[in-house]
């Protein structure tokens, strides 16, 4: 079984009120030694074991793309890890 | 008579305020259109309602964008028909790659629901022919996630060619940062596609279509686009 884990954050430059909240949390908590926090959002996909690693990198390069991230605002990274059954 | 056809979506929340303001208040004909429909049937226009399609999971309009009507709309919003998309309905049409940018969280991050003022920037269109130009008009927002954002040269591109149909401004009509709502780009409130038969906005003209709801100016954008 493969599993890849996506991550999709927010483009530099484009404000995240969600993170910028936290921050704030954070400091009000006296949390001073945590120069920032980015916040974005995690995806678990699974593949069958009998794919071949390219084609899991193909179809979630094309899911974050269509579906999992907006291109206009987000960046996605991914890893992908093949785990035994 | 002219005849409107009103997307529904699970979760959409202002298709019935369209329906009626169509069929009740300018007595035109308006039908339901379920988002699971495969054939468009002949329509004046086609408005895409506020409201939260599939709960906004992932990213709003993100999941509606993929709705099977979504690709009869796309066909005819590529024909040159018109289509208005009201909040989320907004959120479609750019999931949707119909118009450009994307709305992300407002920028202090609260529901705002209010009234606002617009500015009229161009009423050379299919959506604002009644109004004057630079007209303060009134209209109802409700959202959380209405701040426009585009790359600097869509921006540039869009306010040269006349694209920017309203903007959020205060009561004399001057574009403030006190009277933008969301932090949108350039008070951004409203987009044209290049074509300009596709117009998306968050605010709601649907919900100012008769006095008992304070305002009666989102009657003149549906007047001007059933050309009554």
């Amino acid at each position: 079984m493969y599993k890849v884990e996506v991550i999709v954050k927010y483009k530099k430059g484009i404000l995240n009120p969600e993170a910028k909240t936290i921050n704030n949390a954070l400091r009000s908590l006296g949390y001073n030694s945590i120069k920032n926090v980015q916040s974005g959002k995690y995806f678990e996909l699974t593949f069958p074991a009998d794919l071949k690693k390219s084609e899991v990198e193909n179809t979630t390069d094309e899911v974050c793309h269509k579906l999992l991230s907006n291109p206009v605002i987000e960046d996605y990274t991914y890893k992908i890890e093949k785990e035994q059954e | 008579m002219k005849k409107v056809g009103v997307l529904v979506f699970p979760g959409s929340n202002c298709d019935y305020d369209a329906y009626y303001g169509v069929k009740k208040v300018l007595k035109q004909d308006a039908e339901f259109i379920w988002h699971k429909d495969i054939k468009l049937r002949y329509y004046d226009a086609i408005v895409i309602p506020g409201g939260f399609s599939y709960g906004d999971y992932l990213r709003a309009g993100a999941i509606a964008r993929f709705s099977p009507i979504m690709e009869k709309v796309k066909e005819y919003a590529e024909e040159g028909n018109p289509v208005i998309g009201i909040c989320n309905g907004f959120q479609i049409l750019l999931e949707t790659d119909l118009l450009p940018g994307a709305l992300i969280p407002n920028d202090h991050l609260k529901f705002r629901c209010d009234d606002v003022n617009l500015k009229v920037i161009n009423n050379d269109t299919l959506f604002t022919a009644r109004f004057e130009k630079d007209q303060v008009v009134q209209l109802p927002i409700a959202h959380q996630r209405g701040n426009y954002y585009a790359e600097d040269k869509v921006i540039e591109q869009l306010e040269q060619e006349s694209r920017v149909v309203f903007k959020y401004c205060d009561a004399d009509g001057n574009i403030t940062e006190k009277a933008n709502p969301n932090g949108s780009v350039n008070n951004i409130a409203g987009i044209l596609n290049d074509e300009g038969n596709v117009l998306g906005m968050m605010p709601h003209p649907e919900r100012a279509m008769e006095k008992i709801l304070a305002s009666t100016d989102g009657l003149e954008v549906f007047k001007s686009l059933l050309e009554m």
